[in-house]
């Protein structure tokens, strides 16, 4: 693993030694997140984000257990144990409760950018496809995650939002109404749904800390890409990862903190939805269900079917809504160009562009009401999402012609003649 | 360390012992089979625990007292935990529900079949939009009833008729009509 000339992980003092030859802790840290990771010497500030997504994980992990203590997972006290004790009673609840509900939209938007980042740089790409596997296997896991955590507070958004989500399990032909019964325990909603999300909800965080684990390493074999995209070609393309970009990781984070305080003590419910401070009803819809933002896209594709077209237009809806992350497992294969970089390839990074475009339209689609006009209007930014994938980008990969790269990630930074030194 | 299990037989070069040998067929047999029995055993009461239990079930019926309804309305109730929806038809609904030609319907099927005969002028369905699972409004008095008289479902905007029966919209099928008896003329056990 990593490249030949690593620091080498050498305890000077006699416990640390000992500690080494029965534990080698402080020697895995070192090698994966300390002085022995060589990493490329021209990361720009886009790499801050795994570790910033690594910062969500834990304050997610650290609030929820404690919010935990003091929740009540049965239908008729769950809302109250959270908006009237925890807001109210318990010493500090409210500002727990505000970090883990914001905390989640911040993990949200940190791995979008992540994600973003990666698809822009070709991250994806040979070597490293495991490492992209990986990290949508953490993605469906974090959406399954976050969709239980906002259903067991038990507001009408909640409630709601389960009821249309396991309704697609619904869509499933045959067997989907007997699917949608198991899964909620019951014909609607109600305690049993409550306590096995509540349980789940408790357990993926773990799950998802185990995936992360194997992402990390499934990256430490290759080493960290870069913004060129090219290959370390020798020690002077690198620096160790401590002190230099645990540093810059540092810096990120405390920035990252500070908007994240911000969101969490001036505009605590800007993300969130006022449908859900009414307890749960299971008489009384909603005039407009909506999911949580980081959803919105994903909403929209599921709406876009609005015909049946020799499958129900409901079950095209829900094939369509998985399909769009599923997608991204055949990313590495269906992106056949050798660049990895956008900045050498002028075509596909206007594509690039148009998708992240395209995406944010689509959520603007998916918080809007279902109108003609967003329905319309998700349908084509839908049919666009899965033509880049399938069509766009492996054309490019094909047409294209590449600006000439440069010959070392030093030569890239430094200039040719230092290079040459 | 040689045990029986694999000790050479004499006059046999190791190169020629097949491999699997018999008695490793012998371990599987024993060994996975049963495993792999026991495993499924195990997992079936794992899996079965998440279906509705005992008290969920013990729910499934609920009386609905028809007395008080009178032609054109409706009133809203719960079975199974779901919104029900009784409503007492008036000719001219009925009259509206029998005129459709079924070659028109997404999911064709007549009033008749839709409710108990000899009472067709009741009504009784889930509330529950079968797109996505939202209410449908039209079961209250003044309540938008859509296109067709019956049923509007503002969350995708789903149209019903004055059966239940799904006309225009993303919905794939009429609303869902449960089990249910007729006990008294004025009185239904639905489950």
């Amino acid at each position: 693993m990593s490249f030949p000339w690593a620091n080498h992980y050498e305890p000077k003092q006699p416990l640390m030694r000992w500690l080494d030859e029965k534990l080698p802790l402080p020697r895995l840290a070192y090698n994966a997140v300390g002085a022995g990771y060589p990493v490329p010497r021209n990361l720009n500030y886009f790499w801050n984000f795994g570790v910033l997504a690594g910062a969500a994980l834990a304050i997610q992990i650290i609030t929820g257990i404690v919010l935990a203590m003091h929740f009540h997972s049965d239908a008729a006290t769950a809302f109250s144990s959270v908006n009237g004790t925890i807001m109210r009673d318990v010493n500090a609840g409210w500002f727990l409760r505000y970090v883990h509900a914001n905390g989640a939209s911040m993990f949200f938007i940190v791995v979008y950018i992540h994600i973003f980042r990666g698809l822009y740089y070709g991250s994806y790409k040979a070597p490293r496809e495991m490492v992209w596997l990986l990290g949508v296997v953490i993605f469906l896991l974090m959406m399954a995650t976050a969709f239980m955590g906002y259903v067991i507070v038990w507001g009408q958004m909640s409630f709601w939002g389960a009821q249309v989500i396991t309704g697609f399990f619904s869509a499933i032909p045959g067997v989907g109404e007997t699917i949608r019964i198991w899964l909620l325990g019951g014909y609607a909603p109600d305690d049993a749904a409550l306590n096995r999300f509540f349980s789940l909800h408790y357990l993926l965080p773990f799950v998802i800390a185990a995936v992360i684990i194997l992402h990390i390493w499934a990256l430490h074999i290759p080493g960290s890409n870069n913004p060129t995209g090219i290959d370390v070609k020798g020690e002077q393309d690198t620096v160790p990862f401590h002190p230099y970009y645990t540093a810059k990781d540092g810096f990120g984070l405390g920035v990252y903190l500070l908007l994240f305080a911000a969101l969490v003590f001036f505009f605590p419910d800007a993300l969130g939805h006022p449908d859900n401070y009414i307890p749960a009803n299971p008489l009384q819809t909603p005039a407009h269900i909506v999911p949580e933002w980081y959803f919105w896209p994903f909403y929209a594709i599921l709406r876009s079917f609005t015909s049946d077209f020799i499958l129900p237009a409901k079950l095209w809806g829900v094939l369509a809504m998985f399909g769009s992350i599923l997608l991204l497992f055949f990313l590495p294969w269906l992106d056949g160009s050798p660049i990895r970089s956008n900045k050498y390839r002028p075509q596909a990074r206007i594509a690039f562009w148009v998708l992240v475009l395209d995406v944010l339209i689509l959520g603007y689609c998916g918080g809007s009401p279902a109108d003609p006009f967003y329905v319309i209007l998700a349908q084509v930014c839908s049919a666009y999402y899965f033509l880049h994938f399938l069509v766009i980008l492996p054309w490019i990969a094909r047409t294209e012609r590449p600006v000439p790269l440069p010959n070392s990630i030093t030569e890239a930074v430094l200039g040719t003649t230092a290079a040459a030194h | 360390m040689a045990t029986v299990d694999d000790v050479i037989p004499e006059g046999e070069s190791p190169d020629s012992v097949s491999d699997p040998r018999r008695r490793d067929f012998l371990n599987i047999a024993a060994v996975a089979f049963p495993a792999t029995a026991g495993a499924v055993a195990v997992i079936i009461p794992l899996i079965n625990q998440m279906n509705p239990s005992a008290d969920v079930l013990a729910e499934s019926t609920t009386t609905v007292d028809l007395s008080k309804i009178q032609p054109g309305q409706g009133v809203i109730t719960t079975f199974r935990k779901q919104p029900l929806f009784v409503r007492s038809l008036t000719p001219k609904e009925i009259a509206e529900a029998n005129a459709v030609p079924l070659s028109e319907l997404r999911d064709p099927e007549t009033l008749e079949k839709r409710t108990q005969p000899g009472h067709e002028n009741w009504l009784i369905t889930l509330g529950v939009c079968t797109h996505l699972g939202c209410i449908p409004l039209g079961i209250n008095e003044g309540d938008n009833r859509g296109k067709f008289g019956g049923y509007f479902c503002p969350c995708h905007g789903s149209q019903y008729d004055t059966a239940g029966r799904i006309r225009q919209g993303p919905a794939p099928k009429n609303l869902f009509v449960p089990p249910y008896k007729f006990t008294s003329p004025t009185a239904i056990l639905v489950g």
